[in-house]
């Protein structure tokens, strides 16, 4: 293929995609769509002392005030759509002018998204003279983040601003990569700022910029030289961070609303779990404490009136109660999460690896969140995806966990899209992204093996059997009555293996001793 | 990449595309007494499941002609009747003797456009990519970008899953008759084009292309040996073909008869709808409907029609190559109907698709560097149009489009003229008609591109 301009396929990408989200205005969204239509009416309507009380909705500001802010912004653009969208008393109001808003408020705020994928393209090394603009590796990198499936469907159909606050995470770990430290400090306490999930992946930056970006220089020996410490740097990044608080939480602290602000942040009283397991390693504790149970009782070792009578068929949020296995308290998830990243921190501590490794600490860090979190949504699988993708078109044994975390991940978002009338675009969609990334990555390391292990073959061929039996066999079986949760049961258990797998081989890749040769 | 992993890409993007379309509203939703297209399909189904065949087309007491009557030929009243079964297993309320009339609900909405996709997936789709796999010159990249244009064009994605209908059946089986006569098929060539005519009749538009290239083609062979050896087996297997789908209505002439009536209904006159054609424009020129009755009307539009195909068929039977059979073909007609669309509500698919479609079309036509000029011929063209600059023609004609689209929904017409909008919209369709027929006219007459200097580069 001649005469393509370097970088005019990147337009012509985003624009596909984002044509192609314009086709799921009319598309079913879930009760995302009330919250942030919730939260346009109160910023709007309400002064900002009563932004972090007001409860007329069920719905209730839990993000940090800057998001609040941004919320405010969008909400003077939505009084020319519909000004009734804005009344705090409509509760549900969802008129075609207020779906058309919202979901162009989405599309177009992906644009940061758009560019950051930009700028993590241009950090991507293509090979010198590589003609063919399919097997480029900043081409496949666009691909896997503007077309990314999860982010796809979470954003555009079930609705939600993850495009927007990628843009941000991504922007922060391509600015670290060209060595702009200040810059990705910045863009990440924005973000901090604007959702605090990503408290999962702080210590990682913590770490790296203090051992990476403080200490100007290192020994010989790859170890820390503590005279080569900064305080100017360190003060330089304590200002941003503080600045950037002090700008999102400043009116509140001077209100004295901080205690209340943090109590909406962070609402200890909800479940271990999501109302639909996300796919980690409480998921499988709590599948192997209803086994324990369910045996304990056949085999008369339980009374079966002492269980707890858990509900796992729906609802909102509830404390599920373990009958056998010894409770689980937020402590102990932190404690767990904590001992789970301490060894990747440490890592980029006393082994720092640059960027690269930076961006291996943070992926850790995310996925160390997600397996062993407290309340953990599915759709934080994403914050480990996305980064990942980055990797994956870089190191050959970095794509081969990409194929198996992406697919185990994007799959175990089907759930979140469980209305028929969407169901051939989420199969067809997630066909599409699948068999992208497996060719293309296959491409991209040809000539030297199989990107996956014979086990993690099965295991995803196993996934496709899962998927035709939730969403085809069970719904026409005469279990659907009796046993409802049993498809997300099963896909949660399923996909908890591949993620808790995914989770130990980057582990291994990161912990690996230096002397190994680096895989090209 | 491999050739099957892209081409499963793009049938999978027109899936996604398709159905994305399909959420939104069809035509005649919510809009009682008489809605629209879909009602139209889903009565056809309660008529064709309750009613004997031989009622199917009659205005009996159990069959009222007057809403929406089966106006296209028997093949798309056995499909109604294959939906119709589905839909009773599913809900017997979808096709329940006159108490389903105007049934509408998201369950029904997913049913109906679930056929439309199916019948995609069977016919249309497949006959799409191996067209392309097959029939077309270049690199797998080319092929496969031919792919994806065909199948993101957006006319007949609005058509079939917005506003509702089943062209892309009648499409692909022509394109299955295409497919087969490029590969030397007739007979199964002419057996496709037949289940296309009669599944709509507006396939005719074609039907003077094939026969003008199989009987081409046969007199070529030497109508005294292989040739007329072909003719027969042609012309059996359309008699044949025909023969089986009327079966059931020919024991009767009557009915035969009825059903040809309610197929080409020349009592409803030229001006159904404001289509894009001819007679709409020449209408604003000279009032003819005040000039002329209604059926010199339609002997007049009858023999235009004939003499503006006549020139490209005599080539055709004079030279009957392949590639002079897929251009006479492009004499397709098009129509935009833009106006069609609003009243659906399709406005956002629309822009969207036909902005995507042309932006698509345009930056890999321009990327592959498929449309050199010799190709393209325009410097024909521009002889005869020497005042206008080249490429200026192109971004005039998509500004025209645009602003027409853009004026159609942003402005109130003025109450003396409150057809405006949709004339003028059909008398620029009807221009674009008129300049890429004389361009394809220019086009068939001249030499064919050099082949072998094409291969070379590819």
């Amino acid at each position: 293929m001649a005469a393509v301009d370097s970088w005019s396929w990147f337009p012509a990408l985003a624009l596909g995609v984002s044509f192609l989200k314009c086709l799921f205005i009319t598309a079913y969204h879930s009760t995302d769509f009330e919250v942030h239509r919730n939260w346009l009416a109160i910023t709007h309507s309400l002064p900002v002392s009563r932004w972090y009380h007001e409860n007329t909705s069920e719905w209730t500001l839990d993000y940090p005030p800057l998001f609040a802010w941004f919320e405010l912004g969008l909400s003077h653009a939505a009084r020319h759509f519909d000004p009734d969208m804005l009344l705090v008393e409509n509760l549900n109001y969802a008129s075609p002018s207020t779906v058309l808003f919202q979901r162009l408020s989405v599309i177009f705020t992906d644009l940061l998204f758009i560019y950051a994928a930009r700028e993590c393209c241009r950090c991507v090394q293509d090979q010198k003279g590589s003609r063919d603009v399919l097997n480029r590796p900043s081409f496949v990198l666009a691909v896997l983040l503007l077309w990314n499936f999860g982010l796809l469907i979470v954003d555009h159909i079930h609705f939600q601003y993850n495009g927007f606050l990628f843009g941000f995470l991504l922007l922060s770990v391509a600015k670290h990569l060209q060595r702009q430290h200040l810059q990705g400090a910045l863009l990440f306490s924005v973000l901090l700022n604007l959702k605090h999930i990503y408290l999962y992946v702080a210590p990682a930056y913590g770490v790296y910029l203090l051992r990476s970006y403080c200490f100007t220089q290192d020994n010989k020996d790859g170890s820390v030289s503590w005279s080569s410490f900064s305080p100017l740097r360190l003060l330089a990044l304590g200002g941003i961070v503080a600045s950037v608080c002090a700008l999102s939480f400043g009116p509140f602290i001077a209100m004295g609303q901080l205690p209340q602000v943090l109590s909406r942040l962070f609402p200890f009283k909800r479940g271990l779990c999501h109302a639909y397991w996300a796919p980690n390693i409480w998921a499988l504790y709590n599948t192997l404490d209803k086994i324990l149970a369910t045996l304990g009782v056949r085999l008369k070792l339980l009374q079966e009136a002492g269980l707890p009578r858990a509900s796992m068929t729906g609802g909102l949020v509830q404390e599920f109660q373990h009958s056998v296995l010894p409770s689980v308290t937020p402590s102990i998830t932190l404690v767990c999460t904590l001992l789970s990243i301490l060894p990747a921190v440490a890592s980029i501590w006393f082994r720092p690896r640059g960027a690269r490794g930076f961006l291996r600490c943070l992926l850790l860090c995310a996925l160390g969140s997600f397996v062993f979190g407290w309340h953990v949504h599915e759709k934080a699988i994403l914050i480990a995806i996305l980064p990942l993708s980055i990797l994956a078109v870089e190191n050959r044994e970095d794509a081969g966990i990409f194929l198996v975390l992406t697919t185990t991940g994007h799959y175990s978002l089907f759930p979140l899209l469980f209305t028929p009338a969407e169901l051939p675009i989420k199969v067809s969609l997630m066909l599409l992204f699948t068999i992208y990334s497996f060719t293309a990555l296959r491409k991209l390391y040809s000539g030297r093996g199989s990107l996956l292990r014979p086990l993690e073959s099965v295991y995803l061929l196993g996934l496709v059997g899962v998927a035709f039996a939730c969403e085809v066999a069970f719904p026409l079986s005469p279990w659907q009555q009796k046993l409802p949760f049993l498809p997300l049961l099963a896909t949660s258990v399923y996909c908890s293996l591949g993620v808790c797998y995914s989770f130990l081989r980057l582990y291994a890749s990161l912990l690996r001793p230096p002397g190994k040769p680096k895989q090209p | 990449m491999q050739t099957w992993s892209l081409v499963s890409m793009c049938v999978l993007l027109g899936i996604v595309v398709r159905w994305g379309v399909s959420l939104n509203s069809y035509s005649g939703a919510g809009k009682p007494p008489m809605f629209g297209d879909y009602e139209a399909q889903r009565h056809w189904q309660e008529v064709t499941y309750n009613l004997p065949l031989q009622e199917w087309y009659s205005n009996t007491t159990e069959n009222d002609l007057n809403y929406w009557g089966l106006d296209y030929p028997p093949l798309t009243a056995y499909h109604s009747l294959v939906c119709a079964y589905v839909a009773k297993t599913i809900n017997p309320e979808w096709v329940d003797l006159h108490k389903s009339r105007g049934y509408e609900s998201p369950a029904h909405k997913l049913f109906m456009r679930a056929t439309v996709l199916v019948a995609d997936l069977l016919i249309y789709i497949p006959a799409v990519v191996l067209y392309c796999l097959y029939l077309t010159d270049g690199s797998t990249k080319k092929k496969v970008c031919t792919v994806f244009c065909f199948l993101l064009y957006p006319g007949l994605i609005l058509i079939d899953y917005g506003h509702f209908q089943y062209n892309g059946v009648s499409l692909g089986f022509a394109l299955w008759g295409v497919l087969a006569l490029g590969l030397g098929w007739d007979a199964l060539g002419s057996l496709a084009f037949c289940l296309a005519l009669n599944y709509k009749q507006m396939e005719l538009y074609h039907a003077l292309p094939f026969f003008c290239y199989l009987l081409g083609k046969s007199v070529k062979l030497g109508l005294m040996g292989r040739g007329l050896f072909l003719l027969v087996r042609i012309a059996s297997t359309v008699l044949v073909t025909f023969a089986l789908c009327w079966l059931p209505f020919l024991s009767d002439p009557g009915d035969a008869m009825q059903v040809v009536r309610r197929i080409f209904p020349v009592a409803r006159g030229l001006f159904e709808d404001k289509v894009a054609n001819a007679w709409c424009s020449l209408n604003i020129l000279i009032k003819i409907r005040s000039i002329l009755s209604s059926d010199s009307q339609i002997y007049i539009s009858f023999a235009c029609t004939l003499l503006a195909v006549l020139p490209s068929c005599v080539r055709l039977l004079m030279k009957p190559t392949f590639w002079q059979f897929k251009l006479a073909l492009v004499r397709g007609i098009q129509l935009i109907i833009l106006p069609l669309f609003l009243k659906d509500g399709l406005l956002v698919p629309y822009a969207v698709t036909s902005l995507a479609f042309l932006f698509f079309s345009i930056y890999l036509l321009s990327a592959l560097e498929h449309c050199s000029e010799e190709e393209l011929r325009l410097g024909a063209f521009h002889k005869l149009l020497f005042c206008l600059p080249k490429l200026d023609l192109f971004y005039i004609s998509v500004s025209a489009m645009a602003g027409l689209s853009v004026v159609t929904v942003a402005l109130v017409p003025p109450t003396h003229l409150p057809d405006l909008f949709p004339v003028l919209v059909s008398s620029t369709a009807f221009l674009h008609f008129l300049g890429t027929f004389i361009y394809f006219n220019i086009v068939q007459f001249s030499e064919p591109p050099s082949r072998k200097s094409q291969k070379k580069n590819d």
